[in-house]
């Protein structure tokens, strides 16, 4: 064999080498990523985080279980998901998202349950003089502009528009809306003072101290609000996942839950 | 593509070229000055500039957002003496692409002045044309080419800005949605054909911005 080529290949097998020593780090370090023990993915509505994450911390001492929060817009949740984000569990604000979800394969029937209900206020900035007694007060020409979560898809914005709409309001309104990325971004914006107004979830409002409820809107009046839960059928980890919705489901995460403001309906 | 779709993309085209010609006089001067002149403090004033360009979009939006929000000392100026408000308005856009797109502009403005020779300007003043007159008779001519050139940069980079974009203004159809917006707006409702129609329409105009610079930069091939 002529010197030339024995150090061609030489060469080449010590790029080999280093290519399958890559190679192996790179698998290594996503198998890590992918399965480390004991820990679970939650993609959950963004008004669900203060509560979530409260019973989370109590959940991760009593079994060992980690679990990781993606709070968000639903709408962007499920949309993730569609596209194969790695979700073990989905908790949606609305129906809507789940059974989008339903349809197409991606949920574990079996485990779907919604229990949990909330309901919509209209908030100010805390030092702002405006009285917004009532939904009407939204057209009048002292409110500018008004924050929601983007009424085309997320499901505060959505609840808030079924309800603006329930109450012949939206035509009038429909201009001065400020839509945002999920209802946090809707309460921010309203802290901020850079809208007049805004509706959220009364479990946001009471978050913060820098917006003052002027006005609850009472269930009658406006849409049904429901939070599904359940375990995604791609999720590795499915029995931990079962294990975490059966706590959820249970009275210590109830008394959470209601302590934040939110509806839990009984057991039958 | 709908009327709401056409309203996007004339309102992006339109806003983005007034932003272009907003910061065009400061840019002017940025630009020769930073070329011409020599300062204390000048490579401050260069870093400055060039801040947008390096940092990440939504963090200039932040600065904007509390810069001019209606608790901002700007912003709250403004409001409480003429009742203007920035968020949330087309203005909040046109604010936003003007600070993303002025280091772009003057980084060409700065490079056009530098490559002018500056004993053209010497003759024209010893046959008696006042500072200014040599200014606009001479300099501006000669560096026309890198001017257009930055300026159509400017003009692509406000086209498709984002991140300070959405954290000012908001993404609100029919006022401060622009062609960016409105394709993230879709894809994160599924609606993939709108974004992709709304990117149809982008690449177009990124196109026709690249292909006039280069038949400016050929056209306005300079002599010298």
């Amino acid at each position: 064999m002529p010197a030339g080529r024995r150090r061609f290949t030489l060469e080449r097998t010590v790029m080999n080498r280093v290519l399958s020593g890559l190679t192996a780090v790179f698998v290594a370090g996503s198998v890590c990523g992918v399965a480390r023990a004991g820990e679970l993915t939650v993609f959950a509505a963004a008004s669900l985080s203060d509560a979530l994450k409260e019973i989370a911390v109590i959940y991760q001492k009593q079994s060992g279980d980690r679990v990781v929060f993606n709070f968000g817009a639903s709408s962007v949740l499920a949309r993730q998901i569609e596209e194969g984000a790695p979700a073990d569990i989905f908790f949606s604000a609305d129906e809507a998202k789940m059974d989008g979800l339903e349809k197409l394969g991606l949920i574990l029937k079996e485990t779907r349950r919604s229990r949990l209900s909330n309901s919509l206020v209209i908030v100010v900035a805390a030092d702002s003089p405006l009285q917004v007694p009532s939904a009407d007060h939204l057209a009048g020409d002292k409110v500018k502009r008004i924050a929601l979560a983007d009424p085309k898809a997320v499901p505060a914005g959505v609840y808030a528009r079924a309800y603006l709409e329930k109450a012949r309001l939206w035509p009038a309104v429909e201009r001065k809306i400020v839509p945002t990325e999920n209802v946090r971004a809707a309460l921010a914006a309203v802290e901020s003072g850079n809208v007049d107004a805004g509706i959220v979830f009364k479990t946001d409002a009471r978050i913060s101290r820098k917006v003052r409820v002027t006005c609850e809107v009472k269930p009658e009046e406006g849409p049904p609000i429901s939070y599904p839960m359940a375990v995604m059928k791609e999720s590795s980890r499915i029995e931990a996942g079962k294990r975490f919705l059966r706590h959820l489901d249970s009275g210590e995460a109830e008394t959470v839950f209601e302590k934040h403001g939110f509806i839990v309906r009984k057991h039958r | 593509m709908s009327a709401e779709d056409w309203q996007i993309v004339w309102f992006t085209a339109w806003v983005s070229a007034l932003s272009t010609l907003v910061i065009l006089p400061l840019g002017l001067a940025a630009g020769l000055l930073l070329a011409r002149r020599d300062w204390p403090g000048k490579s401050g004033v260069e870093t400055i500039i060039s801040l947008p360009l390096v940092m990440p979009p939504v963090a200039t939006g932040l600065i904007l957002l509390k810069l001019l929000g209606r608790r901002g000392a700007l912003g709250g100026f403004l409001h409480d003496a003429l009742h203007l408000d920035i968020i949330f308005t087309w203005l909040a856009v046109l604010v936003s692409l003007s600070v993303m797109s002025f280091p772009l502009l003057v980084r060409s403005v700065r490079v056009a002045f530098e490559e002018v020779n500056p004993r053209l300007e010497q003759i024209a003043r010893t046959l008696g044309a006042s500072d200014l007159r040599v200014f606009w008779a001479i300099t501006v001519p000669l560096a026309a080419r890198g001017i257009i050139a930055g300026m159509i940069l400017a003009f692509a980079r406000a086209l498709g800005e984002f991140g300070a974009t959405i954290m000012v203004a908001g993404n609100i159809p029919g006022q401060t949605s622009t062609l960016s917006l409105a394709i993230f707006q879709s894809v994160q409702l599924g609606q993939d054909s709108h974004a992709f129609r709304l990117l149809a329409v982008s690449v177009v105009l990124a196109f026709a911005a690249v292909w006039a610079s280069e038949y400016l930069a050929r056209r306005n091939r300079a002599p010298l």
